[in-house]
């Protein structure tokens, strides 16, 4: 079970460069560091929120006003201002569970303005009896949660570019966000509708002004598709598909269809521009790989990373998120030499089948320049390329399904950068 | 909810719980007329199912294409601001970077009606009538020299288009 290429753990080191035992946190064996010494600190003081009331209630709460700098990042095409992608700011978060104000967005022609009581969701193509719901009818069906992650088919595109872009992890892997969905099972939808023998595919299609539209093979479909109505206890947030989203577990985003109005039963895939222009992976020979669907294994390190200067050398937590497309984390790796030595980092319950997984080792760092990676395994038995394994695979003609590892070097001065290694 | 109760009192009376799946789903859908599945489904198949009547030629796709798309798409489709939608032949192989485009890239002409009728222009979809999508459809199938001028697209002729990468994809398999 346990892969053997990285060296034995012994009492308090894990792989080299500082990287320490990953239980180390917990067994209480690291030695105390010579603790600051008081002489010139500012002394305690009171401050005036400890003496006078604070604010009133408010009906939807907001976070606090220091944490004006934990927000999305976007960038759009001209003319097109609700066009683009939106980035969940990864290296300010902690957790497994994306924040919905943060979960990333990607809208192909803006974040429509739905009234529920208007919206409609229809069920037709091979079935017996074409159906309409509204939203009044879905929310007395049964429901269910999945704790899953969605990520653009885009996510990570830049590091297929020959040289390393200058970006945060907000900007080279913001598009992945991971929340409790809860809705209705699509299979007991189609069920009552009735599928005809023929059928082997959907057509999921958007009530947004692009008509965002996508084919899914049946099975999918009626394994662990969602329509989600609630996204981590409340209703889908607008730029999510508010009244209702698919959902369809470890899939790419892409395909789980946002501002859901209509399920068509197909024989075969519509070929949708989405799904033959684009979210195709282009391969050096000129062929395109289409209908990759699941997201492989993919790690990021999010503490530290570009923009998180380290404060001097001493004993940091190294944190980062995992995730696969086609089931459980099983295991992440950490490195703080460029991928020459590896320690297991310890992951953070609960572990769960195609949501992100937190993991977290501690790291002692000398002050010397290191390259930090992770490098993910799932419970498939695949583990996370080099970025230099993917291109050789791939090429660099795609921006879609990038998995390979990321590299950050840490310079002397603390300052962390994207780098190839 | 009556009738439910009243079943549901009648199954337990007779001993009859066994596979009610079907029964016991809320089924609170209502069925849907043919004349609402006509006005909301868009979706054109690469066979050509759901094609509407109607038809076009490039150069009245010309017209259309002036007035509604070339402020964003460019002269004779060459891009920018926004995407390019004619040319880049030649470029999907090798190390340069490739011009993705109807012509170059796009495997079924039946998508372009479909997309261009659902999404496009961008300020405005789903505005123009099927004979001006048929139209610009043509005129884009001219740009990159996949018909001839004279020709007319309509439900007949366009699933019968054959585009230059037809071929050029293939099913992901896991380890590509």
């Amino acid at each position: 079970m346990k892969q053997t290429r990285h060296p034995p753990i012994d009492e308090d080191r894990g792989a080299a460069g500082g990287l320490l035992d990953r239980r180390i946190f917990l067994t209480g064996t690291l030695a105390a560091g010579a603790l600051s010494s008081s002489a010139g600190a500012e002394p305690l003081g009171v401050q005036s929120w400890m003496s006078v009331p604070g604010a009133p209630f408010t009906a939807y709460g907001q976070p606090s006003r220091f944490e004006d700098k934990v927000v999305r990042v976007w960038a759009n095409p001209p003319n097109a201002p609700g066009t683009g992608a939106a980035r969940t700011p990864l290296h300010r978060l902690n957790g497994m569970i994306t924040p919905n104000g943060l979960h990333f967005e990607r809208s192909h022609s803006g974040i429509p303005d739905i009234d529920p009581d208007a919206h409609r969701l229809l069920i037709h193509g091979l079935v017996k009896r074409p159906l309409v719901f509204t939203m009044e009818a879905l929310s007395r069906y049964p429901m269910e949660s999945r704790i899953a992650f969605i990520e653009c088919g885009g996510n990570g595109g830049q590091l297929y570019q020959k040289d390393p872009a200058p970006l945060d992890l907000q900007g080279l892997h913001g598009l992945v966000s991971c929340a409790e969905w809860t809705g209705i099972k699509l299979s007991t939808l189609l069920d009552e509708a009735g599928l005809e023998p023929t059928a082997k595919w959907i057509l999921a299609e958007g009530a947004d002004a692009a008509g965002m539209s996508r084919s899914v093979p049946l099975a999918k479909a009626m394994d662990d598709a969602l329509v989600a109505l609630y996204q981590n206890g409340e209703r889908v947030r607008p730029s999510n598909g508010y009244p209702m989203r698919l959902l369809l577990p470890g899939y790419e985003g892409n395909m789980q269809v946002k501002w859901l109005r209509r399920i068509k039963a197909t024989a075969g895939p519509t070929m949708t521009k989405d799904e033959t222009s684009k979210y195709t992976v282009l391969l050096p020979d000129g062929k395109s790989l289409q209908f990759v669907f699941p997201i492989e294994a993919k790690s990021v390190i999010a503490h530290p990373s570009p923009g998180l200067t380290l404060q001097g050398p001493g004993l940091y937590e190294i944190s980062g998120l995992a995730w696969s497309g086609y089931g459980k984390i099983a295991g992440v790796e950490v490195s703080a030499d460029g991928g020459k030595t590896w320690a297991p980092a310890a992951l953070q319950q609960p572990v769960l089948a195609t949501a992100l997984t937190r993991f977290r080792i501690p790291w002692r760092w000398d002050g010397a320049p290191a390259v930090l990676q992770s490098r993910a395994r799932d419970d498939s038995g695949y583990v996370q390329p080099t970025r230099a394994e993917l291109i050789a695979r791939r090429g660099s003609k795609t921006i879609y399904h990038f998995n390979g590892i990321t590299s950050w070097s840490v310079a002397e001065s603390g300052e962390v950068k994207h780098v190839y290694a | 909810m009556s009738t439910r109760s009243r079943c549901s009192a009648a199954a337990l009376t007779f001993g009859i719980l066994a596979n009610a799946a079907f029964a016991e789903s809320p089924n609170l859908g209502r069925v849907a007329a043919p004349e609402e599945l006509a006005a909301w489904d868009i979706s054109i198949g690469p066979d050509g199912t759901g094609l509407p009547p109607g038809k076009g030629t490039p150069q009245r796709g010309e017209t259309v294409y002036v007035a509604k798309c070339l402020a964003c798409h460019g002269e004779k489709g060459a891009g920018k601001p926004n995407d390019a939608l004619a040319g880049g032949r030649g470029t999907l192989v090798g190390d340069q970077v490739p011009v993705k485009t109807v012509g170059s890239f796009w495997p079924y002409a039946t998508t372009l009606f479909d997309y261009v009728r659902r999404a496009m222009p961008l300020n405005r979809s789903k505005s123009l009538r099927d004979d001006e999508v048929y139209a610009v459809v043509a005129y884009l199938l001219r740009l990159n020299g996949v018909i001839e001028e004279n020709e007319t697209i309509d439900a007949a002729t366009l699933p019968k288009v054959r585009m230059p990468n037809a071929d050029g994809f293939v099913p992901f398999a896991r380890g590509k």
